[in-house]
């Protein structure tokens, strides 16, 4: 038996969601007594490989094909299916970001193996094999049981801790069959340079209708470049054209896990919340004492956004020269 | 050219969840059921598509998988503008035996464009497009933030991470769509609610199949711990904290 766990590489690099996903993958090859494989699809250098294996991979295997340049789902699919069957995976692995939600149901239709998406740490069981999900939109988690042999899991962001567990990985190159030529035709690509993914941040500043108007972002700005975050908002905030679509956070926007998420001028809607519940900690600073943001929140600041905001610049600035 | 919208019965999205059978099932007391969120906005972009003349939609029909009690969620959809309906008569177990499903309503009524959201706000299984694209074998375009029609050809924005692509493909296809794809679901105007009584919907019986998966039960998380209050007049102190206590900036 093995466990296979797919590691997207971006322009040929990692990042530490494809390190989570590897140590997670070891953490439940530990359980069920399974060497970990890690699939990513090439290229990439070999020491960029070789950091998969510190956190558990046993073998490292990069697929290379000309019909694998770009992004097709199906394609992928099938390499990842192909190897989990050539492997005899009883585990496939796969993170819950744009391509791991894209490719996992096919893999999963192809093998009729059952899938658990979203999950967020180790089986509670092996036999049966149950493990824990979110589910209502974060409003209350799954105890899934997966009754096929075959299991699929793909992971919620920063939702497993990194552990080192060095191992001396061989790395292999493979070549899989592809039958079909890829079906999508990719015509243009608008890359967004150089900036933080709002999905990457392990710090958010984020900002809602309270924040009054477009001209005041100048303060989640600054806030969240002096933490090292990203900027997000809510949803009428980005509706009213005050922020980049990319930036809405919730049910029908973006789902995050940062390790802090800041909202200012928030109320704390149900279904913002469901996009922000699994953060780490959340800091709301709201101008009523009564808004729902601040039963999710850890710590909280009654005042107007506008001139908290500009405080906490201050004190960070000031923590930083000490 | 047909399209297919799958849509899914969902609470509404306020619904403070409840279970009950010792948590198995949620407790639909008080319950309202509403088109899932995704699935209004897919329905929505098809018609606005359909709208179009030029571009050749002869119907958009939409496609639920469920008991005769998720009937008015259908009604809905039909009056927000959808031409018919096909429900598979079985309760979803899960998104594999839907999946499934939903499949053979595709092979019978020879869809071209099949649309499913990203997720169900239930269970949140990002999984029943990909699977019956899986299932049938046929192009599969995930993430799409927007969907149009370029002389019987569909011209799409994926969403990468760190960027979009524009992308085509052959039809039939399967598009799983998320935000953008329409900017405000359609609402039902009076006309069209007078018109769903009369448009047709389809029950059809299941195939066979048996879940991959199960419930055996849903937690509501534990309530974060009390929020601690700072003064506005000390936001030095939260920054301390978030330093020293909670070790995270
Ligand atoms: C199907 C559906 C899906 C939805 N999906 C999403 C989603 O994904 N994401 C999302 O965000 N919303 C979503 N919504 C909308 C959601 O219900 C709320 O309307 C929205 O989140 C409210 O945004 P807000 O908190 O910015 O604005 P408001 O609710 O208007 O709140 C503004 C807050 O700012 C405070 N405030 C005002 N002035 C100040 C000040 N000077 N200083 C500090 N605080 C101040 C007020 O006290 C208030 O709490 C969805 C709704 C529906 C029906």
């Amino acid at each position: 038996m093995s466990l296979l766990v797919y590691t997207e590489n971006w322009n040929g690099k990692f990042k530490k969601l494809s390190l989570e996903l590897v140590s997670y993958a070891s953490g439940v090859g530990e359980i069920m007594n399974s060497d970990v494989i890690a699939l990513t699809i090439g290229p990439v250098e070999e020491d960029e490989l070789m950091r998969l294996a510190e956190y558990g991979a046993s073998r490292i295997i990069v697929a290379e094909h000309d019909a694998l340049k770009e992004y097709d789902t199906l394609t992928y699919a099938s390499v990842i299916t192909q190897l989990a069957e050539k492997e005899g995976s009883d585990v496939i692995v796969l993170a819950n970001n744009n391509q791991g939600k894209g490719v996992a149901p096919v893999i999963a239709a192809r093998l009729a193996a059952g899938l658990a998406a979203g999950v967020t740490g180790l089986p509670v069981s092996v036999d049966p094999f149950r493990i824990d999900k979110r589910a209502y939109s974060g409003n209350a988690m799954a105890r899934l049981e997966i009754k096929t042999a075959v299991r699929i899991l793909t992971l919620a962001q920063n939702s497993y801790d990194l552990k080192s567990n060095r191992r001396d990985a061989v790395i292999e190159k493979y070549q899989p069959v592809i039958e079909n030529s890829p079906a999508i035709k990719i015509e243009d690509v608008q890359r967004q340079e150089g900036k933080l993914l709002l999905t990457d941040a392990e710090i958010v500043v984020s900002g809602g209708r309270g924040m009054k108007s477009p001209d005041n972002w100048v303060h989640i700005e600054e806030l969240a470049s002096l933490l090292g975050g990203a900027t997000a908002c809510s949803r009428p905030v980005s509706d009213e054209g005050w922020r980049p679509h990319g930036e809405h956070t919730g049910q029908t926007g973006k789902v995050i896990a940062p390790n802090l998420y800041i909202a200012a001028g928030i109320s704390g809607a149900t279904q913002h919340i469901a996009g922000v519940s699994s953060s780490k900690y959340i800091v709301a600073i709201n101008s009523d004492k009564d808004a729902p943001i601040f039963e999710v929140a850890q710590y909280g600041i009654v005042g107007d956004a506008l001139k908290v905001l500009p405080a906490l610049v201050a004190a960070v600035k000031a923590a930083k020269n000490d | 050219m047909k399209i297919l919208v799958c849509i899914s019965n969902v609470p509404d999205t306020t619904t403070r969840v409840k279970f009950t059978e010792g948590n198995r099932n949620l407790d639909s007391t008080g319950v309202q059921w509403v088109i899932n969120p995704w699935d209004e906005l897919s329905l929505t972009r098809a018609l606005e598509l359909k709208d179009n003349a030029s571009n050749g939609i002869s119907s958009v029909t939409v496609a639920h998988v469920g008991p005769a009690s998720s009937e008015p969620t259908i009604r809905k959809a039909l009056a927000i503008g959808a031409d018919d309906a096909v429900r598979v008569n079985c309760d979803a177990s899960d998104s594999y035996s839907v999946a499934l499903q939903l499949a053979e309503v595709v092979k019978e009524g020879g869809y071209d464009i099949v649309m499913c959201g990203i997720e169900s706000s239930d269970h949140n299984g990002s999984s029943v497009g990909g699977m019956i694209a899986g299932l049938l074998d046929v192009p599969l375009v995930s993430a799409v933030s927007s969907l149009d029609l370029r002389g019987g050809e569909p011209l799409i924005s994926r969403e990468m991470d760190g960027g979009r692509e524009i992308v085509t493909t052959s039809l039939p296809m399967v598009a799983v769509v998320q935000k953008g794809i329409a900017k405000e679901p359609r609402i039902a105007a009076m006309r069209g609610i007078m018109m769903a009584r009369s448009k047709p919907v389809k029950v059809v019986e299941p195939v066979d199949t048996a879940a991959l998966t199960e419930v055996i039960e849903y937690e509501i998380p534990a309530p974060r711990a009390a929020c601690r209050f700072i003064d506005p007049e000390n936001a030095a102190e939260l920054i301390f904290l978030l330093q020293n206590e909670a070790k995270i900036i």
